[in-house]
């Protein structure tokens, strides 16, 4: 389809949403990530069945953590949408992209750097 | 592999016999060389026509250079001439050389076996029906355009508008059985069988794709939502969506000029007019097939029925007139996606039993060469970086990637190529592996849902680990999205790069672990559909075992006599038991009760229990087929059990054998007992058609006879329709009342009284009956233990669930497990017999291997620090990790994890490791990415 959507966005490809770890996003955020986001499939349509719950509890627990160390915890999200809803990605990298450009770059960035 | 697609041509003629046929083809030119073109669409960019987009339902606009859907197969384009104005421009476009303006018609043959007809249908065309006004009123539109208006690939692109101005519609009414049930008007007097599941479902995704409220009204003769789970889809729409659902056949549709809204005018339940307004209205056209679908079928001498649709015998439902000739799908019969994909490998079945004795012979072999060890070597990166024509190259610096792609650590050699994915460059790959000893490779280009195969090939080809691969995805996920932006996307290149070069280095050689196939199926269930499934394999070859826990074959269906047709059900029971007990390749356990089960897909160990022997039989087998059936309900409900003038229809229909309708003045038939109430919600599928194939018997034995019908939806589904007409003809009286308001029974001297409020009369009507026959709906046979022995799930109605509704319906979610006839849930004979030897085909892909690879993704653990917590048991979805007692260890069997990690992540001491998706080569893509941020 071709549809533009925000460059800063790089995806890591994972068999699964319920591979994503808790480590992995905080390990992104550790290293300097504005923002990170789980898109899985629609609930209930899982491949694996319930894959897309677990990693929705996984980043609603990061977003704790975030918050817990001083960092939005709204940097991190889950989006669920099927594989053929390419404007539906698309809408969703840009609403995350504005989003995380509100909230302003990773406060760690700096501080590891400095 | 073992499929040759021949596309854009038609059969001519097929001569010759069963095993050897002739096939004559008219190939008509594409114009474009489908192998040549990979599909990068600059053509199409550059084409100045303007055509008509058939696809989308005439609803926008394509170029002439075209392709039909973002995911045909294959994926390469066309021209379409009666648009193209010949100006070259797409030739000289094309990087490939695909264009070939002096493509012309040819003509070719196939030798083959065995011939499926699956010309299909088409949506009906209500042009006709002025009445509709559809090509009149702009917003009158078919559910085809509706579809294609709801799609995200559709002329809107998913938003939901009307065609007129491009309004958000706020109400819309469909009109179901249009161009369906109606022989006045256009002839087609059988029941789509599709359109009240997918206004439904229409229904649902327009209130879903709205902004604000959405009124949705249904407007039907009877909602036939007959399939497994598709009444409570229904009670969603109704219930909790609040789509409305009005039996009326719509009289007549008037526009409004000045907001292009429509004036609905109906008669309600009562007789009374009505009028509402809508502001779009959808027409549930039916299937039809089309007259040139009809010709072939003709010009093969394939006999039709009036409808054109395959005349079949209700036994042999995807067989045709002409011997070795099969077809399947709605050429077959009105129907939807599972029934078609069950017809689909019901055909292949009977079509490859025919050849089973050549099966393999026509296979192209791949040897491939001895793999490198190169466990102790450092990683040595080769980066390969496409141009994907000028898709990639014209936007991303690609030898700026491939320059930069030097300096990552590890990598050894670079290149850079036009088509990464044509033959000549894959050919060049091998060469630079073994000329510079590369033992990983990064290939920059396109997408690894479409290509990670074919590259995993090429490493295999050359002797290197396929799981050494990884992709860098600068087209799909950079070029095409960031085109304005080529700066931006060169960088975001060399990101990927980076990424999937941080990752080769990673990754580790990997095993596909191979077992062996024991050939043997097992069969359990010695009902209609069990025998098809045995003989089904048996004719294929396959050494199977027959269980049935009667001492007789036969299940349910020895207790019926004839088809709605008029089909001897005995008479074919007895041929068909025949058959398989003198079936040299199968044999028949009866008294058989399963007490133990062991083993995966390919290796399954089954114990039988057989009556009046001690010792147990251990069977081995690759597969095996559920086929326990269903029965029909005992019910509680209007004196039955009481009053020996109540009896099902079962009971019925044998009393109609053995002594006639003599005697009987009056017969009251109460539909949906024990179907569609709170206690069992689904439909039965069957009832319908059988109340009608009785009441059409007692017409037959005496016309005098009264037959009176008490049902809530009348579902006559597909060519089943005709009887209900004719029932109708021969004077048996429908009454439809309200599921809140059931029919009342009473016993007298006299009879037994039926009251039942009558919705034209709006008034209660008293019935003297002398019999009065209930429709009692299927209830799923007594799987309690079978089904724990063999851990196979079942949904809350007792029925065996399949991997895939529309996809696998006669798998089971184990591989190497299927499921076939009313064991799946109800169903009639005949669609149980194609379930059969579909479950049968299914089971033949794996019986013909003599080893399966296993995939190499599967979760391990590492026992040494496991603390047997469990979580892991607890939360596979599959139940796959297994503590084993005796060991002490958790178990992670590779045959059976599906590789969805959730193990993985959810271990807490991280002793389970996903093959391929380590945390290791996950976090170093995250690593890499970081690293270099802001520099």
């Amino acid at each position: 389809m071709r549809l533009d959507y925000p460059a800063n966005i790089k995806i890591v490809r994972l068999p699964c949403t319920g591979k994503i770890d808790v480590i992995h996003l905080l390990r992104a955020f550790q290293k300097g990530a504005d923002g990170v986001y789980v898109v899985g499939c629609l609930e209930g349509t899982c491949h694996y069945n319930e894959g897309n719950f677990r990693a929705r509890e996984r980043v609603e627990h990061v977003r704790m953590l975030l918050e817990e160390i001083g960092l939005e915890g709204d940097r991190v999200r889950m989006y669920n949408l099927s594989s053929g809803e390419g404007p539906t990605f698309a809408a969703y990298a840009k609403e995350m992209t504005d989003h995380i450009r509100s909230l302003g770059p990773n406060p760690i960035k700096n501080s590891t750097k400095a | 592999m073992n499929i040759d697609l021949v596309m854009c041509s038609e059969v001519k003629s097929i001569s010759g016999d069963p095993g050897n046929f002739e096939v004559s083809l008219v190939n008509h030119p594409r114009y474009i060389d489908p192998v040549k073109c990979t599909g990068c669409g600059e053509c199409a960019r550059h084409c100045p026509v303007t055509a008509v987009n058939q696809y989308n339902m005439k609803l926008d606009d394509r170029r002439a250079t075209y392709i039909e859907y973002a995911q045909a197969v294959p994926l390469a384009f066309g021209i379409d001439t009666d648009t193209c104005i010949g100006c070259g421009l797409c030739e000289n476009m094309c990087i490939a050389k695909a264009i070939k303006y002096d493509d012309a018609e040819r003509e070719s043959t196939l030798k083959v076996g065995s011939v499926i007809l699956s010309v299909g249908s088409r949506g009906f065309d209500p042009s006709g029906l002025d009445y509709l006004g559809y090509g009149k009123y702009t917003n009158v539109v078919t559910s085809e355009e509706f579809e294609r208006i709801l799609s995200a690939s559709g002329p809107y692109f998913g938003h939901l508008m009307r065609p007129l101005d491009r309004e958000e519609p706020k109400s819309i009414a469909w009109l179901q059985c249009v161009g369906s049930r109606d022989a006045n008007r256009c002839g087609n007097g059988y029941c789509s069988s599709v359109c009240c599941m997918y206004a439904v479902k229409e229904s649902m995704i327009a209130k879903e794709h709205v902004h604000g409220e959405l009124d949705c009204v249904v407007f039907n003769m009877d909602m036939r939502t007959f399939g497994k789970d598709y009444e409570k889809y229904y009670l969603r729409a109704r219930d909790k969506e609040g789509v409305r659902f009005i039996k009326a056949r719509v009289h007549s549709i008037i526009e409004v000029p000045e907001t292009g809204d429509l004036i609905i005018q109906y008669a309600d339940e009562a007789g009374k007019m009505k009028e509402e307004v809508f502001s779009m209205v959808v027409l549930s056209v039916g299937l039809q097939v089309q007259p040139d679908a009809a010709e072939l079928a003709q010009r093969l001498d394939i006999k039709l029925n009036k409808y054109h649709f395959v005349d079949s015998d209700p036994f042999a439902p995807v067989a045709t007139s002409q011997p070795g000739i099969y077809t399947c799908g709605v050429l077959q019969g009105p129907k939807d996606i599972p029934g078609s994909v069950t017809e689909a490998s019901a055909a292949a079945c009977l079509a490859g039993a025919e050849l089973a004795e050549a099966r393999g012979t026509d296979i192209p072999k791949v040897e491939i060469p001895k793999e490198m060890d190169v466990t102790d070597q450092d990683p040595r990166i080769g980066v390969f970086v496409c141009n994907c024509g000028i898709n990639i190259g014209g936007v991303v610096d690609v030898p700026g990637v491939k320059a930069y792609a030097e300096t990552l650590p590890n990598v050894v050699y670079t290149d850079e190529n036009l088509f990464t994915c044509s033959q000549d460059t894959q050919d060049k790959i091998k060469e630079k592996i073994i000329e510079h000893n590369l033992n990983r490779v990064v290939v920059a280009s396109c997408s690894p849902k479409t290509h990670e195969a074919m590259f995993m090939e090429t490493l295999e080809a050359c002797g290197l680990n396929k799981y050494l691969f990884e992709m860098a995805n600068i087209r799909n996920q950079d070029s095409w999205i960031h085109s304005k932006e080529p700066e931006v996307a060169t960088k975001k290149a060399k990101d990927l790069v980076r990424m999937a070069v941080a990752r080769a280095a990673t990754l580790r050689t990997l095993h596909e672990k191979v077992v062996p196939i024991n050939k043997q199926a097992l069969v359990i269930g010695g009902g209609v559909a069990g025998m098809n499934a045995a003989l089904s394999l048996g004719n294929q070859g396959f050494n199977t075992v027959l269980l049935e826990k009667e001492t007789e074959l036969g299940g349910f269906s020895r207790k019926l006599h004839h088809t709605i047709e008029g089909a001897d059900v005995q008479a074919y029971l007895k041929t068909l038991v025949d058959d398989v007990s003198g079936h040299d390749k199968i044999e028949v356990l009866t008294g058989a009760r399963i007490v133990g089960f062991e083993g995966f897909k390919g290796n399954f160990a089954t114990e039988v229990a057989l009556d009046g022997v001690d010792k147990k039989r251990k069977i081995d087998h690759g597969v095996f087929i559920v086929a326990t059936g269903a029965g029909e309900y005992q019910p509680k409900e209007f004196l039955y059990g009481e009053d020996d003038r109540v009896l099902t229809q079962v009971a019925l229909s044998d009393r109609l054998e053995e002594k006639g309708a003599d005697g009987l003045d009056s017969v009251v038939m109460i539909q949906c007992v024990g179907s569609r109430n709170d206690e069992h919600v689904e439909c039965s599928r069957i009832c319908c058609q059988n109340a009608v194939k009785n009441a059409l018997h007692i017409k037959k034995l005496n016309p005098e006879t009264q037959v009176y019908v008490l049902y809530r939806d009348i579902r006559t589904y597909g060519l089943l329709e005709d009887y209900f007409t004719e029932a109708r003809e021969q004077g048996v009286i429908f009454i439809r009342f309200d599921e809140d308001a059931p029919p009342d029974v009473r016993s007298a001297s006299e009879g037994m009284l039926v009251t039942v409020k009558d919705h034209i009369l709006q008034q209660n009507v008293e019935i003297r009956a002398d019999l009065v026959t209930l429709s009692a709906g299927m209830r799923a046979e007594d799987t309690d233990e079978m089904s724990q022995i063999m851990k196979l799930n079942r949904n809350p109605e007792g029925y065996f669930i399949e991997a895939h509704v529309k996809l696998r319906p006669v798998d089971m979610p184990s591989d190497g497990v299927f499921l076939c006839g009313t064991a799946h849930g109800p169903k009639l004979i005949t669609e149980a017999i194609s379930q059969a030897q579909a479950a049968a085909s299914r089971a033949t892909t794996f019986l013909a291997k003599d080893a399966i690879k296993l995939s190499a993704i599967t979760a391990k653990v590492d026992v040494d620090h496991c603390v047997k917590c469990l979580t892991c048991v607890r939360s596979c979805p599959f139940g796959v990790p297994e503590f084993n007692i005796n060991e002490k260890v958790i178990e992670i069997n590779e045959a059976i994890c599906h590789g969805c990690g959730v193990c993985a992540s959810i271990c807490p001491r991280q002793t389970i490791h996903l093959s391929f998706y380590d945390d290791d080569q996950i976090m170093c893509k995250i690593d890499a990415l970081l690293e270099a941020e802001g520099t």
